[in-house]
């Protein structure tokens, strides 16, 4: 086993253990954090895939904005859930059964396929891969209406949440 | 050279996990937190699938981008709707919300 | 292995016990100790033997050790991170890696490990004391265990990683890192007993005030990138053809040079980070902390940094310098030192406060390394630097020595006094005569005691500087914040270990454990020997016994280190003068003290111990500046008028317009068309079926979720049995 691959396995375990302490903490708080941990992890997975234009967006969006965000969700509803009291649905287990057998199914299904042991495609070095990335999604005749639709997509749900989230009693 | 399949296993085990969550936990914030590993389980495919079979064409990445996209605004819309629905209801118990209750 | 890689690997374990820390071992406080000082051990021992490789290693600052990885793509180019090590790195991980390591193993003893908990303790505030019960059924009061030791260390240890990042990068971007995380630390330990409002506020203060500064220096980064495209040391601040064009290139501001601007925009983050006039007064509120971060962060390392990235931009500094004359930029950086070294030495005269004092002398004293990068006294600068880590780390040790001490006399006696109220001790040589020494050596190289300790030697060394090159200004207000020095020292250690006690507490204060009173002896050592390092040759009598190892190690930095070759013996003489003048008058002045005394300085200074006192009021001033004026801003302009009226409104209009459509659509479409073939058409079926499925739904959603999944996988198999299986 290549050292890169000990390192891809060792980010992957983290990342899974992680993800898993966010389903299993206690408090909702911890929950949050190990999230962090876990984009941590999936931000060193894009890096092992060379995609380091996704590495800084996934820190920048996921662990900068949307974590922050969860957290403070946390902080502000805190009242609501008594901390010591169980976290989990009554019949968890059941629930779990049903995530194992997808889990079991999409591997099964994974390793019917060939193209999994597809080598990688061959990368030139430098920065010109971004290029063509910013590229693509501005050019009209590539990705500029999906990705103009995704932006006022955010507007709109931007706006949205400030109203939803608002306080309108002084109004009504 | 890492093999695919354990970029797609690892992805697979990523989306479970956070199926998992938003399944069982009972508080509101916890589900999204559960939405949102799954999205990542979903970038991570879509970038492993890039790598291996795309690159360096660049379509692959304008989808994860729009999954980003898509992710933030979810993660926006998801917290202003628990932070109102804790408002009107002083609860993020989603087992409590059931005003749609037949 | 390789230097490189040892150097790669030097700031990572503090990082990996910060991480283990904080998610595993924070309930097991031996364990968080444990890693804490482990991992920074094993950073010591790492930069231990890079440091010595660097040592041994000829033309070092020509052939530095040095590794860069790629590390962001940017369109057609990368930024680049590495690291770096040439003389100036190599004697600064020196000292951080042994200013912290000492700390490290103090803090043990200073938060109390091994006591038992407090009756009464709780996160966030300090420990008030336990009471316990001996075998004869006496009850004592004793010291108890911080109730959040090992966030301590686990804070303390993400330090020490941003410290040591600091220090072996090669490039001004991941050095931000590592000052934004340091940062960030500083703000989280300064508002460490976060329920006093005090700390509380400190630490928001400092973490402004810093920031003032941060944003300057991220504007020169930004501007270094553009102006050479790079940030790394070597290729854009140490390379003469890039620095000839900068020099030579108009900026267009102040009749600046384009070197000169972005020299003094990074000087700006200095300025913040390490407490120079007019940024300078977060600092000595930053004693709101516990004292071994009073130590690390607020002495030896982190306002260290500062110094250091004024010691790495001075080729900015410098560009364009020719024969003796100061650039502007230089001149600017001499003001600004030599006028932070006098007046935070006022303000050190009136404070009674054992820490707040210390503080002060903080000020002063990078005040003095600031000047000395401003006049061009580089080695000087740098080896101020290193001693003035030493021993201001051992002063501020030796003080929370003397606290904890006096703290535990105040447990013993119930006095309501102030602890760290200098007046409130006297007589502590016999009661804790570790302490007493260690502070001494530490008072003694503050005040530059000739010849012996390691201040002296620094401080000499710049006051030559700013006499060979004929500053003539630079020379005397140092000189005299020199006498101050010696003389506000000289006040601490009277006021403080000599004549007898003032208080019951300082009567029945005792000596520290060994796990703090180790540190102060090793950091003591450094604060003497290390001076013998940087002897000149040219010094009389003793000049040339050793060589002068620090000035050819740092000196090969600069080029043409035109090495000052000053025959005059005046600088020598009044550095001896100042000091021993200093030292003296402070004992004549202070000896006779008793309790209730005000202090003798009151009178003749009159007015002027007023302003001392109240440190010239700028605080208040910039509370009427700069603070009240935001806060009104932040109310009334943007809150009410900007958030409330206009944004609010154009979100409500947009939203209610939205909700307006739907309402139409809702009435002209949705009741009306659709509702009407619904209701008499579908509606009956829909309402039987509707009733028997009711029961079903239960309004869970997580339930129908689990039910979806479950219908998938049910499909998943049909699909695969038929298309497949």
């Amino acid at each position: 086993m290549s050292a890169f691959q000990i390192v891809f396995l060792l980010i992957a375990l983290l990342t899974l253990f992680s993800a898993l302490m966010v389903v299993f903490a206690r408090k909702t708080i911890h929950s949050a954090f190990w999230l962090i941990l876990a984009l941590f992890g999936v931000a060193a997975t894009f890096a092992t895939l060379a995609a380091s234009f996704f590495v800084v967006i996934q820190v920048a969006v996921y662990i900068g904005a949307i974590a922050i965000l969860i957290i403070f969700t946390v902080m502000l509803t805190r009242r609501s859930m008594e901390e010591s009291g169980d976290q989990l649905l009554p019949g968890w287990g059941w629930a779990a059964l049903v995530v194992l057998i997808v889990f079991g199914g999409l591997v099964f299904m994974l390793l019917q396929w060939q193209g999994i042991f597809q080598p990688p495609q061959v990368l030139t070095a430098g920065g010109e891969n971004l290029e063509n990335l910013g590229m693509a999604l501005v050019m009209p005749d590539r990705y500029v209406i999906p990705f103009e639709v995704a932006s006022v997509l955010l507007v709109a749900a931007m706006i949205g949440a400030i109203y939803v989230a608002g306080d309108h009693k002084k109004r009504s | 050279m890492i093999p695919l399949a354990w970029y797609l296993i690892f992805s697979a085990g990523l989306f479970s996990i956070g199926l998992l969550g938003v399944l069982v936990r009972k508080n509101a914030v916890s589900i999204l937190m559960g939405v949102e590993l799954m999205l990542n389980a979903v970038n991570i495919n879509l970038l492993a699938f890039w790598r291996y079979l795309w690159a360096p064409e660049v379509d692959a990445q304008v989808f994860v981008a729009v999954v980003l996209i898509a992710a933030a605004a979810e993660a926006v819309v998801g917290l202003a709707l628990i932070i109102s629905a804790y408002r009107r209801r002083q609860t993020v118990v989603v087992d409590e919300m059931n005003l749609l209750k037949g | 292995m390789t230097s490189e890689v040892l150097l790669w690997l030097i700031p990572f374990p503090p990082l990996l016990a910060f991480g283990l820390i904080a998610l595993f071992t924070h309930r097991q406080r031996a364990l968080s100790h444990s890693l804490a000082i482990a991992s920074v051990a094993l950073s010591w021992l790492l930069a231990m033997v890079v440091f010595f490789r660097a040592v041994s290693q000829p033309h070092l600052s020509e052939e530095p050790f040095v590794s860069a990885l790629n590390w962001l793509p940017l369109g057609g180019d990368w930024l680049k991170i590495g690291v770096l090590m040439d003389p100036v790195s190599a004697v600064t991980l020196f000292f951080v890696a042994w200013t912290i390591l000492m700390i490290f193993i103090y803090s043990v003893g200073y938060h109390n490990f091994g006591q038992p908990e407090g009756d009464h303790d709780q996160p966030g505030l300090p420990p008030h004391g336990a009471i316990v019960r001996d075998a004869h059924g006496h009850t004592h009061r004793v010291p108890s265990i911080e109730p959040m030791y090992s966030r301590f260390f686990a804070l303390s240890s993400l330090f020490a990683f941003a410290m040591f990042l600091l220090v072996i990068t090669d490039n001004l971007l991941t050095l931000y890192i590592g000052w934004e995380i340091m940062g960030f630390c500083s703000y989280m330990l300064i508002g460490f007993w976060y329920g006093k409002e005090s700390a509380r506020k400190a630490a928001i203060k400092a973490f402004l005030t810093t920031r003032v500064g941060d944003v300057f220096m991220l504007l020169g980064i930004v501007g270094v990138y553009t102006a050479t495209g790079s940030l790394n040391y070597r290729e854009a601040l140490m390379n003469p053809d890039v620095l000839r064009v900068l020099a030579e290139t108009p900026s267009g501001v102040l009749n600046l040079s384009v070197a000169g601007l972005l020299g003094l925009l990074l000087f700006i983050g200095t300025v913040g980070k390490s407490a120079q006039f007019p940024l300078h007064v977060w600092l000595p509120d930053a004693m709101e902390g516990p004292t071994p971060v009073s130590a690390m962060i607020h002495a030896a390392t982190m306002v260290s940094a500062g110094v250091y990235l004024t010691v790495r931009i001075y080729p900015l500094l410098s560009a364009g310098q020719e024969g003796g004359a100061l650039t502007p930029a230089m001149s600017v950086v001499a003001l600004i030192g030599t006028f932070t070294a006098l007046f935070a030495a006022t303000i050190a005269l009136a404070q009674n406060d054992i820490k707040r004092v210390l503080a002060y002398s903080t000020i002063s004293q990078l005040g003095y390394m600031i000047a000395a990068v401003g006049i061009g006294a580089y080695v000087a600068a740098v080896f101020h630097l290193v001693t003035h880590a030493f021993f201001k780390a051992l002063l501020f040790l030796s003080s929370g020595s003397v606290i904890h001490g006096m703290e535990h006399g105040v447990l013993h006696t119930d006095e309501k006094i102030d602890p760290q109220d200098m007046f409130n001790m006297g007589g502590l040589k016999a009661r804790m005569p570790v302490t007493f020494w260690t502070f001494l050596i530490g008072g003694l190289a503050l005040s530059g005691f000739p010849v012996l300790t390691a201040g002296f030697w620094s401080k000499d060394e710049i006051l030559t500087g700013a006499f060979a090159g004929h500053h003539w200004w630079v020379f005397g207000t140092l000189a005299l914040a020199a006498f101050l020095t010696a003389f506000y020292t000289m006040r601490q250690i009277t006021l403080t270990f000599l004549g007898t006690p003032r208080t019951h507490a300082a009567e029945h204060a005792v000596e520290s454990r060994a796990v703090m009173t180790a540190p102060l002896v090793v950091l003591s050592i450094f604060a003497v020997a290390f001076g013998w390092s940087g002897i000149p040759e040219k010094f009389p009598l003793l000049g040339g016994l050793i060589p002068n190892w620090f000035g050819g190690f740092v000196g090969s930095m600069v080029h043409a280190e035109g090495e000052h070759t000053v025959e005059s013996l005046l600088p020598l003489l009044t550095s001896l003068v100042v000091s021993l003048g200093g030292l003296t008058l402070g004992w004549l002045v202070y000896r006779n003290v008793r309790a209730g005394d005000p202090d003798p300085l009151q009178k003749p200074l009159g007015a002027l111990y007023r302003v001392f006192k109240y440190k010239y009021g700028i605080d208040e001033l910039y509370d009427a500046v700069f603070v009240r004026p935001s806060i009104w801003l932040a109310e009334v302009f943007t809150y009410r008028f900007l958030d409330k009226m206009v944004l609010d409104g154009i979100i409500e209009g947009v939203a209610r317009g939205t909700w307006n459509l739907g309402l139409a659509l809702r009435r002209y479409f949705d009741l009306a068309v659709i509702n009407w073939f619904g209701d008499a058409v579908v509606s009956g079926g829909t309402r039987r079926g509707g009733e028997a499925l009711k029961p079903i739904q239960s309004g869970r959603v997580q339930q129908y979720l689990i039910v979806t999944f479950v219908g998938a996988i049910l499909l998943g198999i049909v699909l695969y049995l038929m298309f497949v299986g």
